[in-house]
């Protein structure tokens, strides 16, 4: 039942901006699955705007290899998935999600993601699963495994109402797995190549299957990797949807000399961003895509593209008393409050839709009638900086990256996160002046505008000279509301005439 | 006969559970082999368990000191090339 629906939303690509878990694709889904993701930041792209998430670093231990980590990493400057700066104990986990979940109330959250993996350290993750179910029952649990281990522990899983699993699966040919895990660890010995390759895949694909039957919330996601595994992802889509995984999430390669991976080592390339929005679009039209991703860190704690856990050291929370019972009262009104908010935005877009007659901001489905005006006008790419709740309200010179919104006649659709403050390089490039505009420029490569709540007039001038006009009339105002407006001031003003001046989207 | 965990261990603690002998101990700076308990896991498997699982290319040593996880054994990268990379970042 979960897979036709999903079907319904996906078939025929993504022109039409039916991608990503948006609030137009989750009013599709069923009831049941829509009450599992409303406010889990990592499975819905809307509710990320509003809550936070937090992963606790409990589990370090790995059973597998992969050619994009490097288990000696740790650098308290670095946001990617398997560095860490702080291991936990279960109790410790236990109190930190405690006094999180009293100080961010809009935290729903709780992931365990490494920096090994979740499962080849069950008892440290159970425990701490356990805990947590029992003393904080309004937290939702998930984990993110490489599934050699998923098939062993899918019944405690499902016992513990761990209701989100995300499994990372880069292939179903073991051929292609062999140039991406260099060995596993099954039944007391290393095993490399091939074979390797062909159980990790293999049980993968078991503990796919049976959490979708267990009702457990699937979501899985890929490394993109050029020349390796790009083309395979779409068989990988089609295959995860077909068992009933609800979402894939392709992400790109992260890989520098600098990091002391195979692939960053080797000379692997990551893939430019237009690449990766191509196979994203490719596999829309197979299943739900997510598109804002932040690969965050194994300690990762606040809103998805903010990491607050400098805020929550074991010594700082050694200091922090928690009524938990009074937070819980405190943290059911936030979450009321921002449902309240998100109702009010999606009543004014409603009444914004039906008095609208050039650019309906729900024309994003695809049963709405299409707008008779200014149907030829190409597609522009905008870029936002915002720091939550869904609206244009941060300044420039904050934004640590940017959601990329296309607009065009058929309506405003989300394209993915570009970060600003690329993955630290370590000694001298970290936070050099011209290092920091050439990742703001890569980041904004495509992009016509760039909104935002302010800017001063050095970096507004730097930006017109790169044929990108920043815009700050629109602060305050919902994301897709301020795109819709600007893009239907571009097609007043005659600028949609022309070709796009900016520089073609790429690396 | 014994094996060894030596400083550039990164504390994952993968080797820890899986020794037949409990002879692994978390330690600073980093985890230990109790080389009175360790038999390399002889007579238990067919290969020592913690060399087998460790990450670390030489972080385990055998009884003659030599690593049992070679430089490019398990990451696959030419030690040559990971040697030259290195002095590339380092003369940046």
């Amino acid at each position: 039942m979960q897979e036709k629906d999903i079907a319904n939303t996906a078939g025929g690509g993504c022109s039409q901006g039916s991608c990503g878990s948006n609030a137009e694709q989750m009013s599709h889904l069923p009831d049941a699955v829509r009450e599992k993701v409303f406010n889990h930041p990592c499975y819905s792209e809307e509710a990320h705007h509003h809550y936070a998430r937090m992963h606790v670093a409990v589990a370090p231990a790995c059973n597998i290899q992969c050619h994009y980590c490097n288990r000696k990493y740790d650098c308290a400057n670095e946001s990617r998935p398997g560095v860490v700066s702080e291991l936990l104990t279960p109790e410790q986990a236990e109190k930190k999600v405690l006094a999180v979940a009293a100080n961010i109330p809009q935290m729903t959250v709780l992931g365990v993601a490494g920096p090994g993996d979740p499962l080849a350290n069950p008892e440290r993750t159970l425990a701490t699963f356990r805990g947590l179910a029992e003393k904080a029952p309004d937290i939702k649990l998930c984990l993110s495994t490489n599934g050699l281990a998923l098939p062993d522990h899918v019944d405690e899983i499902a016992a513990l109402n761990v209701d989100h699993v995300t499994i990372t699966i880069n292939c179903v040919d073991p051929e292609v797995g062999a140039k991406i895990y260099p060995w596993i660890f099954w039944n007391n010995r290393r095993v490399r190549g091939v074979k390797a390759a062909q159980i990790l895949i293999e049980r993968q694909q078991k503990g796919l299957e049976m959490l979708v039957e267990r009702g457990v919330l699937v979501k899985v996601n890929s490394v993109m990797i050029p020349g390796v595994n790009d083309e395979h992802l779409k068989e990988v889509s089609r295959i995860v949807k077909a068992k009933g995984a609800f979402l894939h999430n392709v992400m790109p390669l992260i890989a520098e000399p600098e990091h002391g991976t195979f692939y960053g080592v080797m000379g692997q390339r990551s893939p430019s961003q237009a690449e990766l929005q191509a196979l994203q679009d490719e596999c829309a039209g197979d299943m739900n895509m997510m598109r804002h991703c932040r690969q965050c860190r194994a300690d990762a704690v606040g809103l998805l593209g903010e990491d607050r856990g400098d805020e929550f050291t074991l010594d700082k929370i050694d200091q922090m008393e928690i009524d938990y019972a009074a937070a819980m009262a405190k943290r059911k009104a936030v979450h009321q409050a921002i449902e309240a908010d998100r109702d009010a935005q999606r009543a004014a877009k409603a009444r914004a839709a039906a008095g609208e007659t050039l650019v309906p901001i729900t024309a994003l489905k695809r049963s709405a009638p299409k707008p008779a005006v200014a149907e030829q006008t190409r597609p522009v790419l905008m870029a936002v900086a915002t720091a939550g709740q869904g609206v244009v309200n941060q300044h420039f010179g904050h934004a640590k990256e940017f959601l990329v919104y296309e607009a065009s006649p058929a309506g405003v659709r989300f394209i993915g996160v570009r970060k600003a403050d690329n993955y630290c390089e370590g000694g001298d490039t970290c936070g050099d002046g011209e290092t920091k505009w050439d990742d703001i420029l890569k980041a904004l490569a495509g992009c016509e505008v760039m909104l935002c709540s302010r800017i001063g007039i050095g970096p507004w001038e730097t930006l017109e000279q790169h044929g990108i006009r920043p815009d700050n009339e629109h602060a305050m105002e919902p994301i897709e509301d301020a795109v819709a407006a600007v893009y239907r001031e571009m097609q007043q003003r005659g600028k949609l005439d022309d070709p796009a001046h900016s520089m073609p989207v790429s690396a | 006969m014994a094996l060894e965990i030596i400083e550039t261990c990164v504390n994952c603690w993968a080797c820890e559970p899986l020794c037949p002998s409990s002879a692994i101990y978390e330690a600073r700076p980093h985890f230990r082999i109790d080389a009175a308990k360790c038999t390399e896991c002889d007579g238990d498997y067919a290969e020592a368990q913690c060399a087998g699982i460790c990450p670390i290319e030489g972080a385990i040593l055998d009884a003659k000191g030599l690593a049992v996880n070679p430089p490019g054994s398990l990451t696959g990268i030419p030690p040559e090339r990971m040697q030259a990379v290195m002095a590339e970042i380092r003369a940046r």
